[in-house]
């Protein structure tokens, strides 16, 4: 009968650690443009951005 | 003043060629400060539409000497550059140009990256974690846990509902407050009360190992309840961004001669009256001014709607917004930006503004009568309960389920629901709306007033009879044409498109206020006005070619009305609407339109004020106006109207001051627009009647004391989810009011 008990907290912080990674993606501007990521990745440009590159920012 | 010549580099720039696109000086002026020596700046390209657009923009643009990044945003049709400050400013203006992408700059002032969004995806987020956990929880509490098991689900949900209530709820509890504390009541304060009470209640069962707790009611609830509100937020922001990504047709600043006599870019809030600015052409006038030297022609459409070009000379007063086409002049400026017609039509539209009723939101009125019933029913029940039995908490917990299942997340989605597939449909078309209030406004109207120039008619003069004209030689006027931004010119050279080889005309050049003139060999060539063009033009007027001063050709121009003109006004007037024009232009052009269009309602010579006026008597005939219109001097009647359109060719004063803003030529857009939001109104109407025989049925379960938390939960989702079904219905089957052949609006989409 307790053995589920194990289960319920590693559901929750799986659970979490998925809520802090949506909001971490959210804070880093992942999702300010939908329209243009789903174009990009048509294109083969493996460099990563320029404004990261200079600044790892 | 003429005698305070400006540096000659400066007169080479003034009179030089004409330039697309914000001028450096503008860029800078716009720009930020990123700190470290960084500068941004924004720029909207609405010509950008495909991932290939991107890979062009970026990669022209990272070549540049001085750019540090750019990065294009495809949602909201931006680029943003970045270049280390104190260097030469890159030609990233000219670079985007020559691209074919010409760049504008928007308002800064609210540019500002939108804050509640992100907010509000957070708090979904936080309540769409504790809810799907609770949900988990609570299923294995259905199927039969009990004693000590029960009681920690219970805590662990407990634990979970915290994080939602006290995050995820704030939204609800500010705007519950705000209404108490005006001594009002809405939507939220049951929502609240209701939240609160169910939270605490479940808090006192487990404590005391209860039975029934209410978590995942709450918890749901909340998830459900900022679905509605995230929708609404995203809509109006959506629109509000892509207006805003339009022209800006209000100089931000101009070129003033100082005292020494050297030209300075100042902002316009610094240009004061007795300055003297220099414009070149193809540039808006920034304040109200009179041209001291120059010869040019003037662009009215927007500001008066005369539909034809002026020609300027020395003493021609000038309004500010009024486009410079084909010369550059020297004005004196004689109001201050406060002063400026620009600045007196904001207080006429604000005076309209004021006349106009308040609307209120369909939701709002339905909360209005909706929550003292909920109160009523949930106060009721706790009476009836105790009275029947004394049992408190029996009483409590009824009143409670009461208060939660008559609260139904589907009222909440209702109506920002089919506002979103509506406003959805409508972009997909190349319609902006403002906001929701707008769709439910204009299913409403009842009677239609347009303008007529850049209204009904697009505002620029087109070329008539062709038929005489022998194709050779129109394809030599439109390749003289192609030098000038006359609006007669630019009439010739889309009439000329496509017809071949350029002729190698040379030495071309452009007189303001006369015309273009070339050599091809030794033969001279005239493009203009015929007094000018022909040797031997007594009293001549028109506009012809010419060649060694004899006439080869003669244009005649009339400003076309716009695609879909015809069908708009014939499908507004089966839609049941009463149609009429009102014009700042002369009376016989407005009848000329109005006779075409088979309207029989039109004045024309209409001050910006009486266009107020005239939407005023029919709101007092209880008339409800839709104003389509795109001048400076609708920009009042825009505001006093019900509801307000306005193509995307408008000044910026009209578009913020429309509801909704086309972005296709074609005048269709209205009685579309129409149809959707009527369609949308049933929609609404239709999800209403489902919210409420929800309730019909759930609440006299709910006062019996017969809900648990399994029963109201699931119907809180399926009602939710028919709610949201119901919505995405629209347009489905074409729509009621106006059959619009949708793929073709998808289809002319850039």
């Amino acid at each position: 009968m307790s053995d589920f008990f194990y289960l319920i907290p590693i559901s929750i912080v799986l659970g979490a650690i998925g809520l802090v990674v949506f909001l971490w993606t959210l804070r880093d501007g992942q999702y300010d443009d939908l329209d243009g990521a789903a174009e990009r990745i048509l294109y083969e440009d493996d460099e990563p951005r320029r404004d990261q590159q200079k600044n790892n920012s | 003043m003429s005698c305070c010549l400006p540096p000659p580099e400066f007169i080479e720039a003034a009179a030089g060629p004409i330039r697309r696109g914000p001028s450096d000086d503008e860029i800078r002026l716009a720009s930020r400060d990123l700190g470290k020596g960084m500068r941004q700046i924004d720029l909207s390209v609405p010509a950008v539409h495909c991932g290939g657009c991107i890979q062009t923009i970026e990669k022209a643009l990272n070549a540049l000497e001085g750019v540090e990044s750019a990065r294009v945003n495809l949602s909201t049709k931006r680029v943003a550059i970045r270049w280390p400050e104190g260097r030469a400013l890159p030609p990233m203006v000219e670079t985007l140009v020559g691209l074919g992408y010409e760049p504008h700059l928007y308002e800064t002032e609210d540019s500002q990256k939108d804050r509640t969004l992100p907010g509000l995806i957070r708090a979904l987020a936080v309540a769409a974690f504790a809810s799907m956990n609770i949900m988990m929880l609570s299923g294995s509490v259905w199927s039969g846990a009990d004693g000590a098991t029960r009681d920690i689900l219970h805590w662990i949900c407990a634990g979970l509902t915290l994080p939602a209530l006290l995050y995820s709820g704030r939204v609800f509890y500010r705007s519950a407050w705000n209404a108490i504390s005006h001594g009002r009541t809405n939507m939220d304060v049951p929502i609240t009360i209701g939240i609160a009470l169910a939270f605490a209640l479940s808090l006192y069962d487990t404590i005391h190992s209860g039975q029934e707790v209410y978590y995942d009611a709450t918890v749901s609830l909340i998830f459900f309840l900022l679905i509605g509100r995230t929708l609404d937020h995203v809509m109006r922001e959506r629109a509000r961004t892509a207006v805003k990504g339009l022209a800006k047709l209000a100089p931000r600043g101009a070129l003033v001669l100082g005292d020494n006599g050297a030209p300075e870019y100042l902002p316009l809030r610094e240009i004061m009256p007795g300055m003297t600015i220099l414009l070149a052409a193809g540039e808006r006038v920034p304040v109200d001014a009179v041209v001291l030297s120059g010869a040019s022609d003037l662009d009215r459409s927007l500001i008066s709607g005369e539909s034809l070009p002026v020609a300027a000379e020395a003493g021609t007063r000038l309004e500010a917004g009024v486009l410079n086409l084909t010369g550059p002049l020297t004005i004196s400026a004689e109001a201050g930006e406060q002063d400026s017609t620009l600045a007196q039509m904001v207080r006429l539209m604000e005076v309209a503004e004021s006349g106009r009723n308040r609307y209120r939101r369909i939701a709002d009125r339905a909360a209005e009568l909706y929550s003292p019933i909920v109160h009523l029913a949930a106060f009721v029940a706790f009476l009836g309960w105790m009275a029947f039995n004394g049992d408190l908490h029996n009483a409590v917990t009824v009143a409670i389920a009461v208060l939660i299942i008559t609260c139904p997340c589907a009222l909440g989605l209702a109506v920002p629901m089919v506002q979103v597939v509506a406003a959805r449909r409508l972009f997909d078309a190349g319609i902006m709306v403002k906001d929701g209030s707008a769709l439910e406004r204009l299913a409403e109207v009842d009677s239609v007033v347009f303008d007529k120039t850049g209204t009904l008619t697009l505002g620029s003069p087109q070329l008539l009879d062709l038929g005489d004209i022998a194709p050779e030689t129109l394809a030599q006027a439109a390749a003289l044409a192609a030098h000038s931004r006359h609006p007669y010119s630019r009439a010739i050279t889309r009439a000329g498109a496509g017809l071949g080889a350029m002729p190698g005309f040379t030495t071309i050049s452009e007189l303001p206020g006369f015309g273009v003139e070339a050599l091809l060999g030794d033969d001279r060539y005239r493009l203009g006005r015929a007094d000018w063009a022909l040797s031997d033009a007594e009293g001549a007027g028109g506009t012809v070619l010419s060649r060694n001063g004899m006439e080869l050709a003669r244009f005649a121009f009339a400003d076309g009305l716009r695609a879909g003109a015809h069908s708009a006004v014939s499908a507004l007037r089966e839609a049941g609407l009463a149609v009429e024009i009102v014009s700042g232009d002369t009376s016989a052009a407005v009848a000329d339109v109005a006779i075409e269009l088979h309207i029989a309602d039109s004045a024309g010579g209409v001050l910006p004020g009486g266009k107020a006026d005239r939407i005023a008597a029919l709101r007092v005939e209880g008339r409800k106006v839709l104003m389509v219109g795109d001048g400076l001097n609708d920009a009042p009647a825009l505001m006093a109207a019900h509801v307000s359109m306005a193509p995307s060719s408008a000044v910026d004063v009209g578009r913020s001051a429309a509801d909704f803003v086309f972005l296709h030529d074609d005048l269709s857009a209205v009685p579309l627009a129409l149809a959707v939001a009527r369609d949308a109104g049933r929609l609404v109407r239709q999800n209403f009647a489902l919210s409420a025989l929800y309730n019909a049925i759930a609440l006299p379960i709910a006062i019996a004391g017969y809900v648990n938390p399994f029963i109201a939960a699931i119907a809180m989702s399926l009602s939710s989810i028919v709610v949201v079904l119901n919505a995405l219905r629209l347009g489905w089957g074409g729509y009621r009011f106006y059959r619009w052949p949708l793929h073709q609006a998808v289809a002319v989409r850039p």
